[in-house]
């Protein structure tokens, strides 16, 4: 999918993309309905002009909604191609291409739905990695205060809040977040 | 010697008295030659003052923060010393969404809350009756139209994450996806609000100044790295600003702002649109009176406990120190203190939002004193991290 203020650039880009074996489903300007155009046509890399007021929207759809699961190649297009490359290289934004003319088109977005992907695969294991470490905490945090409560051991407590667990068919954290809960209130 | 300078401006009418220190010399009367690049996205804004392209920009209050503490995809600090001034935005629903409000009972110029009230009704509805949320837009995730959309929404009941629908739309798009119908509202800068009201598309349902008189609204954002080499620059820009500001802010003077900025190079909108929102009864801008300029850290540390509030951070943060580093009242007053002109002796200030006091002594506890809220800090966590004392 193709997001482009100027129309008869956006035709060469068709073009380019076309030849390079890439079918374009759509092109869009700021005018459009990007949201609902990407749901329903759920393209597999997104091009957008660095000059396209859509830039804001795409980037929310992506960070914030999570609803924009597709990598976004940016092109640039003006004077400041270089800085902006140079940036790039120092990895401060995600994807910026030159031109996107001929031959060069199909190893840009090649690269670009490569480092997405990979982009996704280290945010989801990050996100794992800190859902347990969360998890962990809370049940420590639970553990201390059924402890100091019932005056018992550690392994006691523990083994109460497991077996809490399994008797109401819940998530050990859960138990715990709810224990923590219970003990502010108290 | 003269000092090139390329500064990113957006079209809204805050972005004033940048345009007016060009167009009245102020500018070039401190040395500085400065071109004026008008970019179509924060996003752009952002990547380039971070890369260098730009020197300094228009940038939303938050903006600067959010750079600074590594929760945009740009690792790379800005800071402000400079308030381009405060206030301006709006809550504006489409003609379709008003009536609904109006069958509540709701009456032209009610006050906020009751404007909140009748929303939730609606949405309380809608959810009944399985109908799919409305859909509200604003300008960046960053923002304050953001916050103060969520904070006017959560203090009437309403979960925005869950009973609405929340989308970034381009400022100069508002108006024309209110009239189609795909948003039912917006939050966002003048003068958008006044232009739905002058085609019929909608009514401006809260003027932010209600609920926040002089609220943190739009800044003079520069590299923070960039500052560092470029110290005198920067205070004679600071200069340039304020002489402008002061200009604009004169209500003989608002008229011909509007015209200036009416140009295609500036906002693009009709000089009649922008009138209304500078000159018209609901005074939206104010640019430079009682301090207006002065970048308040309290504006920097409620911005921040917005953004605990909404998930938007997840590792908690020594509040005051943020602030201090990312808002430069020191650098703003030595600007000030060369024109003879006076700057507040304190830092911050105590703000009040829809009648809730912000204590800028108990930012973290505000922080996550709100019923409804996405906090991914725990308080206790949050209230250890602040060390800066007064």
């Amino acid at each position: 999918m193709l997001v482009d203020e100027k129309p008869a650039r956006s035709k060469e880009l068709e073009q380019a993309l076309a030849d390079a074996g890439y079918e374009v489903v759509a092109t869009l300007s700021g005018r459009d309905d990007l949201r609902g155009r990407i749901a329903a046509l759920t393209p597999d890399v997104i091009i957008v002009d660095m000059q396209s007021p859509s830039r804001d929207a795409l980037e929310d759809m992506r960070r914030i909604h999570e609803e924009l699961p597709r990598p976004v190649v940016m092109f640039v297009d003006e004077t400041d191609a270089d800085s902006i490359r140079a940036a790039v290289r120092a990895g401060v934004s995600a994807y910026v291409v030159d031109g996107l003319k001929g031959r060069s088109v199909r190893p840009v977005v090649e690269v670009a739905i490569a480092r997405f992907q990979e982009f996704q695969a280290l945010r989801s294991e990050l996100e794992s990695a800190r859902t347990t470490l969360a998890d962990r905490k809370l049940i420590e945090r639970a553990k201390g205060l059924i402890m100091r409560r019932r005056r018992i051991a550690e392994e006691d407590a523990y083994q109460l809040l497991r077996k809490s667990a399994m008797d109401q068919k819940r998530k050990l954290v859960d138990v715990a977040r709810e224990v923590i809960a219970m003990s502010e209130l108290l | 010697m003269t000092r090139e300078l390329s500064i990113g401006i957006t079209p809204l009418a805050d972005c004033a008295p940048i345009a007016v220190a060009l167009e009245h010399g102020h500018f070039a009367r401190e040395g500085l030659a400065v071109t004026l690049s008008r970019e179509p996205s924060w996003a752009n804004i952002r990547d380039k003052l971070a890369t260098g392209v730009l020197d300094a920009a228009h940038m939303l209050a938050p903006m600067t923060l959010a750079a600074s503490l590594g929760i945009e995809p740009v690792a790379e600090p800005a800071v402000t010393a400079f308030a381009l001034g405060l206030g301006g935005n709006a809550i504006t629903v489409s003609s379709r969404l008003w009536a609904r409000l109006a069958d509540e009972g709701l009456a032209a110029g009610a006050p906020p809350d009751a404007c909140g009230a009748a929303l939730a009704r609606v949405l309380a509805d809608d959810r009944a009756a399985g109908r799919a949320p409305l859909r509200f837009a604003t300008v960046f995730p960053f923002s304050m139209h953001g916050y103060e959309l969520r904070f006017w929404l959560a203090q009437a009941g309403v979960t925005p994450d869950r009973d609405v629908r929340l989308q970034v739309v381009p400022p100069p798009r508002m108006v024309a996806e209110l009239e189609a119908g795909a948003i039912d509202g917006f939050a966002v800068g003048e003068p958008w609000g006044s232009l739905a009201e002058m085609r019929g598309a909608g009514s401006v349902l809260v003027a932010v100044e209600d609920l926040w008189s002089r609220a943190p609204e739009k800044v003079l954002g520069v590299n923070a790295r960039w500052l560092a080499r470029n110290h005198a620059t920067h205070k004679a820009l600071l200069r340039a600003l304020l002489a402008a500001a002061h200009w604009c802010d004169e209500p003989e003077n608002r008229p011909e702002l509007a015209r200036l900025l009416s140009a295609s190079h500036y906002v693009d909108a009709p000089e009649s649109a922008l009138l209304g929102s500078l000159a018209g009864p609901k005074r939206f801008h104010t640019f430079h009176a009682g301090d207006a300029n002065f970048p308040w850290r309290s504006h920097a540390m409620w911005i921040a406990t917005q953004m605990l509030r909404w998930g938007q951070l997840e590792k908690p943060l020594d509040l005051r120190a943020t602030a201090a580093r990312v808002y430069r009242a020191d650098l703003y007053r030595e600007a000030a203190g060369e024109l003879g002109l006076r700057a507040p002796s304190a830092d911050e200030k105590s703000e009040s939002f829809g009648g809730v006091r912000f204590e800028p002594a108990r930012a973290a506890e505000y922080a996550t004193s709100f019923a409804i809220a996405k906090l991914r800090v725990a308080a206790d966590e949050l209230a250890a991290a602040q060390h800066a004392r007064d």
